[in-house]
């Protein structure tokens, strides 16, 4: 019990439920599973998305080049499909294909010339979006495969409302959860996983214990493309349009939704449940709004509030901790330690 | 000593790539380049994302980051925007007001992030984050997504004027560049801002007082937010949240490409305005061969690629002759 306690899971979990409660008393529309499924269908994007940060931060970087990558990621795939023909499957290939090489050139970037994460993504995200946009002419795709939209209406839970009409759990989220089960089996499971939190705890002493540093950078970089041109075709599955600026400018949502979820930006801490309450945290609060009847322009107010007081108090118990630790080292007399308490 | 001549060593790459450039530019534009017509452009535009650069190099020196800085001019512009316009009947003491109002915004959000950064000592990418995103909203939710435009003709001086022939922005820009030079290498909060950046503990067990430092930084920080905002609507003659947005990032690569390390401890103003000529050289020159301006922005995101590699290429020479 006490270890739950001390878990962050359980105090994001916490501000769910208080959340939920204030919506549900204002409207009982929101605790029905048609609203659920309905909140992890739209969210499915961001949630993938996440998977990918949620690597990239445990060990110790960060990708601000996500968003460009799914967006052509995305944007070739359907060009692709449309022209020589394809598959659902064959889309998914395509793309994770696409994300991984993109995803990799990052990670050798980061990794051979030790330039630092944040500008290497922000420089490659400038270069590819910027390629996207020029080579696309930033046109629209809306005619689509056929097998895109068959593929984007199968239900893996089908149920009825009253009134009879069909709605359930959509593959797009089966797809999310199965990542996120896998992608926690091999965070916890595997030599890689484990190498990952080692490498972001401390680099050089991962190298000293055999890990190759290298191999790890480029993975976790290569893992975040593959990720982000997943969702890159979700987003195609869920709009049913491909439009070259929709995602770009949505990535420092979502790594704001990641560490929310616990993740670290020093690196080496992060969990797969952490980032997928993280990311609902935001998805209620959207959805929330929405079903309190509150005009969309207050959605930024209240993301800002939630990340400012929730980051601020875990960084507040952090400070409070160091402090503790100081008195304990040093025993003071009593009006002593209320000085060294400053 | 070494990290020193490191430093000028960086500086004469990013001369070299300026002139580069520059030459470059003059070629492809035969008879446009050096026009005045060109040169009274670039210096308009130059300002704007010249002091938000400012703004982000300053915190970026100790250390931190600062993503809010966007969200600050944009409130600010608003605020000042809104008084403006509720008294069209005194437009100088509209403008005194607003002008107050501005700056007032601008400095309460940065020692705000200060205060969040330094004080709750939250990391700063996450503290501006959500500063961030709450400032838009805020701006977002009191214009609720509109513009406000049409301002006195004081007010378009700032952006638009023009004193003994030199734009009045790029007097401006001039100003808070010279006064942020002065602030970083004249004043005890400047010299330990650098201090903070390369090693924050030994800092403070050296006596400074870390907090207090963080919190002016910011401060400085929301203060070149609030300025470049006077430039933003008085050029736009508007305001809106979401004006600039795609400078945030921009600020960024241009802050690192002059020589700002992202973690913190270097950074010199020379380097900072050589790397703005240098991307403001290029933004018109392709402009007036007409080439997209997400090619320009895609061929930004490779010199700074190019840039890095070859720092780190020259730096890892040195390291291995000294060996």
């Amino acid at each position: 019990m006490k270890r739950l306690l001390a878990r962050h899971e359980t105090y994001i979990f916490g501000i769910i439920v208080v959340f939920s409660i204030i919506i549900t008393a204002i409207n009982p529309n929101f605790l029905t599973l048609e609203n659920a499924f309905d909140i992890l269908k739209s969210n499915a994007f961001t949630g993938i998305m996440a998977i990918g940060v949620l690597f990239v931060l445990i060990s110790g970087g960060i990708d601000i080049s996500f968003a460009a990558t799914a967006t052509i990621a995305e944007y070739l795939t359907v060009l692709i499909c449309l022209r020589v023909g394809g598959s659902m499957l064959f889309a998914f290939f395509s793309a994770l294909v696409i994300g991984i090489i993109l995803g990799a050139v990052n990670g050798y970037l980061i990794d051979r010339f030790a330039v630092p994460p944040i500008i290497t993504t922000i420089a490659t995200m400038n270069l590819y979006y910027g390629l996207l946009i020029v080579f696309s002419k930033g046109r629209w795709i809306y005619a689509l495969p056929q097998y895109f939209r068959t593929f984007a209406d199968i239900r893996v839970i089908t149920l009825y409302t009253a009134e009879g009409l069909p709605y359930g759990l959509s593959i797009v989220t089966a797809l999310w959860f199965v990542l996120m089960v896998l992608s926690a089996g091999l965070l916890f499971y595997t030599r890689l996983g484990r190498s990952i939190y080692a490498v972001g705890g401390d680099a050089i002493s991962a190298k000293r214990v055999g890990v190759s540093v290298k191999m790890v950078r480029i993975f976790v970089y290569a893992f975040m493309g593959a990720m982000a041109s997943v969702a890159g075709i979700v987003q195609a599955l869920l709009v049913q349009a491909v439009a070259p600026n929709s995602i770009v400018g949505k990535e420092l949502n979502v790594i704001a939704a990641v560490v929310l979820g616990g993740a670290s930006l020093a690196g080496g801490v992060g969990t797969v449940s952490g980032m997928f309450l993280g990311v609902m945290l935001l998805a209620i609060v959207q959805n929330g709004m929405t079903l309190m009847r509150v005009p969309a322009v207050w959605y930024d107010v209240f993301v800002g509030l939630v990340i400012l007081f929730s980051v601020g108090s875990s960084s507040w118990k952090v400070k409070k901790e160091k402090v503790g630790t100081f008195i304990d080292i040093e025993p003071l007399s009593p009006p002593m330690v209320q000085e060294g308490g400053r | 000593m070494r990290p020193l001549r490191l430093e000028k060593k960086e500086t004469s790459v990013l001369v070299g790539i300026m002139i580069l450039v520059i030459i470059i530019m003059v070629l492809a534009n035969p008879g446009t380049f050096l026009t005045y017509t060109n040169m009274k452009g670039m210096a308009y535009q130059l300002p704007e994302l010249g002091i938000l650069t400012l703004a982000m190099m300053v915190v970026m020196i100790s250390g931190g980051i600062n993503l809010s800085i966007i969200a600050t001019a944009n409130m600010a512009g608003i605020v000042a925007a809104i008084i403006l316009k509720s008294q069209p009947g005194s437009p100088s003491v509209a403008f005194l007001l607003a002008l107050g109002a501005c700056l007032g915004v601008s400095s309460a959000i940065g020692l705000l992030n200060g205060v969040l950064v330094a004080f709750v000592e939250m990391p700063p990418i996450l503290a501006t984050l959500g500063t961030m995103t709450l400032f838009n909203g805020i701006s977002i939710v009191i214009t609720k997504g509109y513009v406000i435009s049409g301002f006195s003709p004081a007010v378009l001086y700032i952006g638009n004027g023009m004193l003994l022939g030199i734009p009045f922005p790029l007097l401006i820009f001039l100003l808070a560049a010279i006064v942020m030079s002065i602030f970083l290498r004249k004043t005890r909060t400047g010299f330990s801002l650098f201090m903070i950046g390369s090693n924050a503990m030994a800092t403070k067990f050296s006596g400074i007082n870390n907090m207090a430092v963080l919190i002016r930084t910011y401060l400085v920080s929301g203060i070149y937010s609030g300025i470049a905002a006077l430039v933003m609507i008085s050029r736009f003659n508007s305001a809106k949240s979401g004006y600039g947005d795609s400078y945030l990032l921009i600020t960024i690569l241009a802050a690192v490409l002059g020589g700002v390390k992202s973690e913190g401890g270097f950074g010199n103003v020379s380097g900072v305005v050589i790397a703005l000529i240098t991307l403001q050289v290029l933004s018109s020159g392709f402009n007036l061969l007409r080439v997209s301006s997400f090619l320009t922005t895609a061929i930004w995101g490779f010199i700074m690629i190019a840039v890095m590699v070859t720092n780190f290429l020259i730096e890892n020479r040195k390291t291995r002759g000294a060996t």
